[in-house]
């Protein structure tokens, strides 16, 4: 295996393994949100800005992720 | 069947998918570059081309103020009516979070947001990246300056200079008005909290109240949790700036992939993405702000002297009678 095909591997891998953790922590906010909306449809306001807040946070692991995989890819 | 429009509509986008891979123009990849590119050289100093977008911001930033506040009416009109509404809404959204120190806090906040917000937009108009200018780079070879295309403007915060100096500010603002609210020596207690030790040696001596052994234990703990909160405020450092950089740097790779995989019409709903997430990077950067201003100057005054009398009853309230009588 020739560096530059380990380094394919190495990128994907790391944006496929930080993807997909991420990837469920939204799952769990967004059904929680969800669940929560179904209870008390009034508080849809407060829930929805910190959701996107409590999103971003998770969403920021992934993008750490991404820029440690693009910087494999091209750097 | 001719005659509905939704017949119509599906051939349409029949033939522009099909038309996306049988198409008769060359389209490649585009050059993804980690680092911003250097356009010009004044006097040694780089001049890169996310800096020229970041000034063209501050430009559309400034020409739009000045021009909503030249002639300020009671009932506002046209402009000064749109940019009223804007700052409204963001001022009562501060007002949530932040409380009773949002006239301090609001001008940092607001900066960044719309500065965040109108580069994140701005970076997606045509133009940008597509605007090509060519730049002698001085090569690795002797004497032989290689000419290169590079374009002459680049979304602001694809650079991670300008989202690591966007976080700065940020945080170093969070303990200016930490220090404005709370007070100079007071606000460095949260790193070094020294209350409980020099409590128990005022106690020792006989200058306060007597605490117990196992204060100064807990003495060391907060030291600990200072080190702690130290760490905290360069992590938050970290995390601003790539955030922001990540999410609008991988927006831009995600388009110009997109437009390589499907040059028509398909590639558009990433756009209206691209547009969604500028918006919700310029909030969220926003809303952290607010929060870690409001936690650096809503903190210990109150919580601390809550504390105190919770758990020792009364100190300072007998100690000062008794000085008194």
């Amino acid at each position: 295996m020739t560096p530059d095909v380990l380094r394919n591997i190495a990128a994907g891998l790391t944006i496929a393994i930080g993807g997909m953790m991420p990837a469920l922590a939204i799952g769990r906010f967004a059904s929680e949100a969800m669940r929560s909306l179904g209870r008390n449809p009034e508080s849809a306001g407060p829930i929805a800005s910190n959701l996107i807040v409590a999103i971003a946070f998770a969403e920021a692991i992934a993008i750490y992720a991404l820029v440690v995989a693009l910087a494999i890819k091209f750097v | 069947m001719f005659r509905k429009p939704r017949f119509w509509l599906l051939v349409f986008t029949l033939a522009a998918l099909i038309f996306n891979f049988c198409h008769p123009f060359d389209i490649q990849l585009p050059h993804i570059s980690l680092a911003a590119e250097k356009v010009a050289t004044i006097g040694g100093f780089p001049i890169t081309n996310t800096l020229i977008a970041s000034w063209v911001t501050m430009a559309v930033l400034i020409v739009v103020s000045v021009l909503a506040t030249r002639n300020m009416r009671e009932v506002p009109r046209g402009l000064q009516n749109v940019v009223e509404l804007v700052v409204e809404k963001l001022y009562g959204f501060v007002e949530s979070i932040a409380g009773p120190h949002t006239p301090l806090i609001f001008p940092t906040i607001a900066t960044l947001f719309l500065f965040i917000i109108v580069s994140n937009w701005m970076g997606l108009l045509p133009g940008y990246l597509s605007i090509v200018v060519e730049h002698a780079a001085p090569s690795a070879h002797e004497g032989a300056h290689a000419v290169e295309k590079v374009p002459l403007l680049r979304s602001a915060a694809t650079d991670l200079n300008t989202t690591l100096a966007l976080a700065i500010a940020s945080v170093l603002m969070s303990q200016v008005y930490g220090v404005i609210v709370v007070g100079f020596p007071q606000y460095f207690l949260r790193f070094v909290n020294i209350r409980r030790p020099i409590a128990f040696f005022r106690g020792l001596q006989g200058r306060g109240p007597r605490t117990g052994v196992g204060s100064l234990l807990f003495g060391f703990i907060d030291l600990f949790i200072g080190v702690l909160e130290l760490f905290d405020e360069f992590t938050k450092i970290l995390s601003f700036s790539f955030r922001l950089f990540g999410n609008i740097f991988a927006g831009e790779v995600l388009l110009g992939v997109m437009v390589f995989l499907f040059p028509f019409v398909a590639s558009l709903p990433f756009l209206g993405l691209e547009i969604f997430v500028g918006a919700v990077q310029a909030f969220v950067f926003a809303v952290l702000s607010t929060a870690f201003i409001a936690q650096a100057t809503a903190h210990h005054g109150a919580e601390a002297e809550a504390h105190e009398e919770q758990s020792v009853p009364q100190p300072h309230v007998v100690s000062t009678v008794g000085q008194g009588t």
